[in-house]
């Protein structure tokens, strides 16, 4: 597990004076033109060595995306795009990033945006979190004053201005297209790729996309170097990791941990614990309301990284996970997830705005018991059609929550349409309401 | 869109007051002088304060939609889009306080259904959606909130009150409706979000000021 002296998020919970002059007392913006001066290359070298993967969902290798983009601008500005969105239920991990490390943040997008030739970062910070953007703000501000961004930025002789834009309550636009789409000034749909974000992003011109904690991560790492972050974690699962537990724990809390680590040692150390003990455990969903569920008895052994979850047909994800004891209801709790995704569709593409409805509405009677046993293979077959069918992964975001609870409850499903044919009499049961079938988005 | 609404409802005009239009100004400077359709969504924002400010209801009149059209030159159609599609433009008066209580998993599990159990008691407010017959309050279910390790969240205006219960429920709307303003944050004994009783990790770091509050 992760020591002290290895976090790389030493004001995690406020504890300490989040503006300037505590940011740099805990090492932040110390010689950062020295940073700059590896060069874009020595940069992106560096992060490339680290084997730092995207920490907001896919795990794609960080430094490798910033080796996309042009290495001579044609004309057009580059842009970095900091994914402040963080909207997959369950997750809660840039919030504390935002409000109690923005100096980290604001510094690292500098450098990021050095490594890509960008001299402007616009953020994307969801609406919801109107605190936490004013808190980024007024780092921001001060970082300005204090000459470390601006005009020949930290002295380095790179000028840099850094943007915060407020989103407005749309789970869609932590989807990169689709958020690049938002600060255009456009409804959140999400873009055909190609041409990716790197080609013709924001305004048409070479833009990345990160994550809040992929970014604000690269200024510890260029200052203690690829070798200790990779020495971190596991091969190709390298580093440490913002965590997060929520649901039926004893503590819940945000956390940083190194990847690799049990998932039941997580839970024991900073959750303290499944309420009613380990024994009363019924589920897990590791890395955000998107990754298929995991059963008890994957949790009692799987590691938290990125590819031990995957082995498991689940994912890492966000890494923040939602914990479940034996008193849940785990279809109700899957259907809250339908009824998410049935919200959030921004319904551009016809599998994924039909989709989610059906999937909603069957679920909403799975809830109740209210269907037929060979149904779920039916719901099933649902959502293998919206899954990879769609311009975005929302469409695959909302299929597999429902896979993962076919996978590993079933007998659960089927006892529920047992124990409601058995209260409300026989087979011939009429499941479709009197007012007709619901079709179509509502 | 707003065919739900009473014409009566929705002003004649708008105007940014002075306040607003200092906002403007530090906002378009943030995008290039040839996209400030990205401003759409910051003028919303301008508009629906401004509109709380001068009438203790956050929304978005038709009007100011059409004012910011004007302002940013794009179709009045796009903006009027965009504040349809976004959830947090209200194109509807709100109550004094806009209650949203998140009921997605993370907040459910840790008893969301007594915060709503308890909005809906404490201000008469039947069903989600509706506002309160003395226009106080509006309530609102929302969707995951991004604070889940601090569930359950009521979100009041800008504000996250968070580990919430019911009786708590009821004890932050009766304080609003005298009109005091209780701290926002958690409610049990926790920094942020670290665990309730005080931190497991960062023990050690020099700079440490103070244990949980």
């Amino acid at each position: 597990m992760l020591h002290d002296k290895d976090r790389i998020f030493t004001n995690l919970y406020g504890q300490d004076d989040w503006r300037l002059d505590g940011a740099r007392k805990r090492g932040d913006w110390q010689k950062t033109a020295d940073i700059l001066a590896k060069g874009r290359d020595g940069i992106i070298a560096e992060m490339k060595a680290s084997g730092l993967r995207g920490r907001g969902g896919a795990g794609f290798p960080t430094g490798l995306k910033w080796s996309f983009m042009p290495k001579k601008s044609d004309g057009r500005p580059h842009y970095l795009v900091i994914n402040g969105d963080e909207s997959e239920p369950g997750t809660c991990k840039d919030r504390e990033v935002l409000r109690h490390e923005p100096h980290k943040l604001i510094e690292s997008a500098l450098i990021a945006s050095f490594a890509m030739g960008a001299h402007a970062a616009y953020i994307y910070v969801r609406g919801e979190f109107f605190n936490e953007a004013a808190h980024l703000q007024i780092a921001v501000d001060e970082a300005y004053a204090a000459g470390l961004i601006g005009k020949n930025a930290s002295g380095s002789g790179w000028d840099f201005d850094f943007f915060i834009h407020r989103g407005a309550g749309a789970y869609i636009c932590g989807e990169e297209t689709a958020l690049l789409e938002s600060l255009e000034g456009k409804k959140g749909q999400p873009r055909m790729k190609p041409p990716f974000p790197a080609g013709a992003g924001l305004y048409g011109c070479p833009t990345t996309v990160n994550n809040v904690e992929s970014i604000a991560v690269t200024s510890t790492i260029l200052r203690r170097g690829a070798a200790w972050f990779a020495g971190l974690g596991r091969p190709n699962n390298a580093g440490s990791k913002l965590m997060a537990i929520s649901g039926h724990v004893n503590t819940p809390c945000v956390f940083e941990e190194e990847l690799g680590v049990p998932l039941k040692d997580i839970i024991e150390k900073h959750g303290g614990g499944v309420r009613g003990g380990w024994d009363n455990l019924l589920a897990v969903i590791p890395g955000g309301c998107s990754v298929p569920v995991l059963p008890k008895s994957v949790c009692e052994t799987v590691l938290m990284d990125y590819d031990s979850l995957r082995a498991e047909r689940s994912g890492l994800g966000t890494g923040c996970m939602i914990v479940m004891d034996k008193t849940t209801d785990i279809i109700e709790a899957i259907a809250r997830f339908s009824r998410f995704f049935k919200h959030e569709s921004c319904g551009q593409c016809t599998p994924c705005r039909e989709g989610t409805g059906w999937m909603m509405r069957m679920m909403d009677r799975m809830v109740q018991g209210r269907a037929e046993p060979d149904e779920i293979d039916l719901l099933e077959q649902v959502t293998r059609q919206v899954e990879g069918h769609t311009i975005c992964a929302l469409g695959d975001a909302a299929a597999w929550p429902i896979q993962g609870l076919v996978r590993h409850f079933r007998p659960e499903m089927e006892e529920r349409i047992r124990h409601y044919k058995a209260t409300h009499g026989g087979a011939g049961l009429v499941q479709v309401p009197a007012s007709g079938v619901p079709v179509a988005a509502e | 869109m707003n065919t739900d609404l009473k014409p009566q409802i929705q002003p004649d005009s708008f105007s940014f007051d002075g306040a607003s239009e200092a906002e403007i100004l530090t906002v378009l400077a943030k995008y290039p002088v040839e996209r400030k359709a990205s401003a759409v969504m910051p003028l919303l924002y301008i508009a629906q304060r401004q509109m709380s400010r001068l009438t203790g209801s956050a929304w978005v009149p038709v009007a100011a939609m059409d004012e910011i059209a004007q302002r940013l030159e794009m179709p009045a159609i796009r903006v009027y889009e965009v504040s349809s599609f976004y959830t947090m433009f209200n194109t509807k008066p709100v109550g004094r306080y806009h209650l949203q209580v998140c009921t997605t998993t993370p907040c459910w599990l840790r008893g969301s259904d007594d915060i709503v159990e308890a909005c809906k008691r404490t201000t008469g407010i039947a069903a989600l959606g509706g506002t309160s017959d003395d226009g106080q309050f509006t309530l609102t279910q929302v969707e995951c909130l991004g604070a889940c390790s601090n569930a359950p969240i009521l979100q009041v205006d800008d504000d996250f009150y968070e580990d919430m219960d019911g009786p708590r429920t009821v004890a932050l709307i009766e304080a609003l409706r005298r009109g005091e303003r209780p701290p926002a944050g958690p409610a049990i004994n926790r920094s942020g979000s670290a665990p309730e009783g005080g931190r497991k990790t960062l023990i050690d770091t020099v700079h440490s000021i103070s244990e949980n509050k």
